[in-house]
């Protein structure tokens, strides 16, 4: 399988960052979807109390739980770089945060969208776990901006990877401040359909729904990390041509130009 | 390691003192702050009682970017840093003392902003010692998460926008304890502010040990 | 169908969301690809990129 990935590789080479697993990857992903559209909106039953408003927990609880797993690889990613100076590990924890940033923002979203025709409000201020993402949330992004700055490789790395174990590692802090905080609001939200009421095909709905995105974001964390690697690869191409350039005006004839 | 520490934050502060900022920027800005928030909640006295825990913690949040920036660009210009490292001061040590100077100089302003909340808001003060033991803690908490913070942006040229973003998110279990710490010592909502200063402690433990743990990986790298 | 303006915004919202960056990932690589020399673009010749 890997020899003949890599001779077909070698033979069409396209400019980009698909290979044929994130092709299957793809296409798996697009066809998932697509049934799972089906399955929420026609098969999966509708709820007593929340009719057919239930349906949105087939996207918003997948992303969430993703969301976690994203950031998870971020903090684990950052540990790594900080501790083996794993170029891997750091790009695996650049791509799940931009990732898990993405999917944070649409768990806040499609969780204010479903709050509002079931809890009656779009956004709860004596929800826990509302609250907690969202400064989760905004701590990821901080993240993603420290990213984005322009300087050398490593050191935005090491601040990144600084970002990830200070998130992670406030996060029961902030978890329980707001809990305590919370506790105090009359104001609270429903039970979730978590607690044990959830069967049959919404529960099975609900795990396709996780299955399908953790195979759209799998898709998404290797390309994204291919264009991580790219991108290192430009930087150090653009880096050599300068040094050729530099020895070419100096007049020194140099045969080796390569890469460092 | 202490007599480091000591050693940096007496430069700090003394540096601060020198160019007199906290007293004469540092502090009517606070005071300022405060003033606006009289006219934006239109001297509405239940709803600045109600308000006065959270609108001083805000002020204080903002103090700190600013004390935070201040103690980050002292070591950013001249290579001062690199003198630090040179001379053989452990990361560690820098950080402890570098913390210390801004908790200092956020104490300071605290004591203003309490005279300004008893004066312009009429808070009463129910609780002295919760009071003073919340500022203590919380302020120590914010002056290292701060100081972490700050020297995770030190050179880089979008500084003040960026520091922000991280602090803020970052302090806000501080904002949500401290306030309701406060709320307590002040007699305007019944709850355990006890507690709530458990809390606080906990978070600054936590971000004093993140500090002089990843301190020393920022320094290196810059 | 209830809520039936609710489910199409949260929905449709997440997945063109979702649909946009699938797509500018794509677009991203392909961009930066053109700029790498076919040798080194090295995922091509393994799948688990070694470092």
């Amino acid at each position: 399988m890997t020899t003949s990935m890599t001779d077909n590789a070698r033979e069409v080479s396209p400019p980009a960052t698909g290979s044929r697993t994130t092709f299957w990857l793809g296409v798996v992903s697009l066809v998932g979807v697509v049934a799972l559209i089906l399955l929420s909106f026609f098969v999966a039953p509708e709820d007593d109390d929340q009719h057919d408003a239930v349906r949105m927990i087939f996207i918003h609880v997948p992303m969430a739980m993703l969301t976690y797993v994203a950031f998870s690889l971020t903090a684990i990613g950052s540990v790594l770089w900080l501790w083996k100076r794993s170029v891997w590990w750091d790009t695996v924890a650049h791509g799940a945060a931009e990732v898990g940033v993405m999917f944070c923002g649409l768990t806040l979203f499609t969780g204010s969208i479903w709050g509002r025709p079931t809890w009656g409000t779009y956004w709860d201020w004596g929800d826990v776990r509302l609250v907690t993402t969202m400064i989760l949330f905004l701590i990821m992004v901080g993240y993603l901006a420290v990213r984005s700055l322009d300087g050398d490789t490593a050191t935005l790395a090491t601040r990144a990877a600084v970002i990830g174990i200070i998130g992670a590692v406030n996060m029961p802090i902030v978890n329980r401040s707001v809990t305590w905080w919370a506790s105090r609001r009359t104001l609270h939200q429903k039970s979730s359909l978590t607690d044990g009421k959830l069967e049959g095909l919404t529960l099975f709905t609900m795990m396709f729904g996780l299955v399908v995105f953790s195979i759209v974001m799998v898709w998404m964390l290797i390309h994204r990390f291919r264009i991580s690697w790219l991108e290192r690869q430009v930087s150090e191409g653009d880096l050599s041509e300068a040094l050729i350039a530099r020895r070419a005006e100096a007049a020194v004839v140099s045969s080796e130009g390569g890469s460092k | 390691m202490f007599t480091d520490a000591r050693l940096v934050a007496a430069k700090d502060l003394r540096i601060e003192l020198r160019s007199r900022v906290t007293a004469s920027q540092v502090v009517p800005f606070a005071g300022l702050v405060l003033v606006l928030f009289g006219f934006a909640l239109d001297a509405n006295k239940p709803t600045l009682d109600l308000a006065t825990s959270g609108l001083f913690w805000v002020t204080v949040l903002f103090v700190s970017l600013m004390a935070v920036q201040r103690s980050t660009a002292i070591e950013t210009t001249d290579g001062a840093r690199r003198a630090l490292l040179l001379a053989g001061v452990e990361p560690g040590a820098v950080f402890l003392g570098k913390a210390t100077a801004v908790a200092a100089q956020l104490l300071a302003v605290e004591v203003v902003l309490i005279g300004g909340i008893v004066v312009l808001y009429n808070a009463t003060i129910e609780e002295p010692a919760l009071l003073i033991a919340t500022c203590v803690v919380a302020t120590i908490g914010i002056a290292s998460a701060g100081t972490l913070l700050g020297a995770l942006v030190a050179g880089v040229r979008a500084r003040e926008t960026v520091l922000p973003i991280l602090m803020l998110p970052v302090l806000a279990p501080v904002l949500l304890g401290a306030t309701r710490a406060f709320d307590d010592a002040l007699g305007s909502v019944a709850v355990n502010g006890w507690s709530w200063l458990a809390m606080l402690i906990g978070f600054t433990a936590i971000n004093i040990a993140l500090g002089v743990l990843a301190y020393g990986v920022l320094l290196e790298e810059t | 169908m209830t809520h039936l303006g609710y489910l199409l915004v949260g929905w449709g919202v997440s997945l063109l969301v979702v649909g946009l960056y699938s797509l500018s990932l794509v677009r991203r690589g392909r961009r930066l690809a053109e700029r790498v020399p076919a040798e080194r673009r090295r995922w091509m010749t393994s799948e688990t990129p070694s470092k």
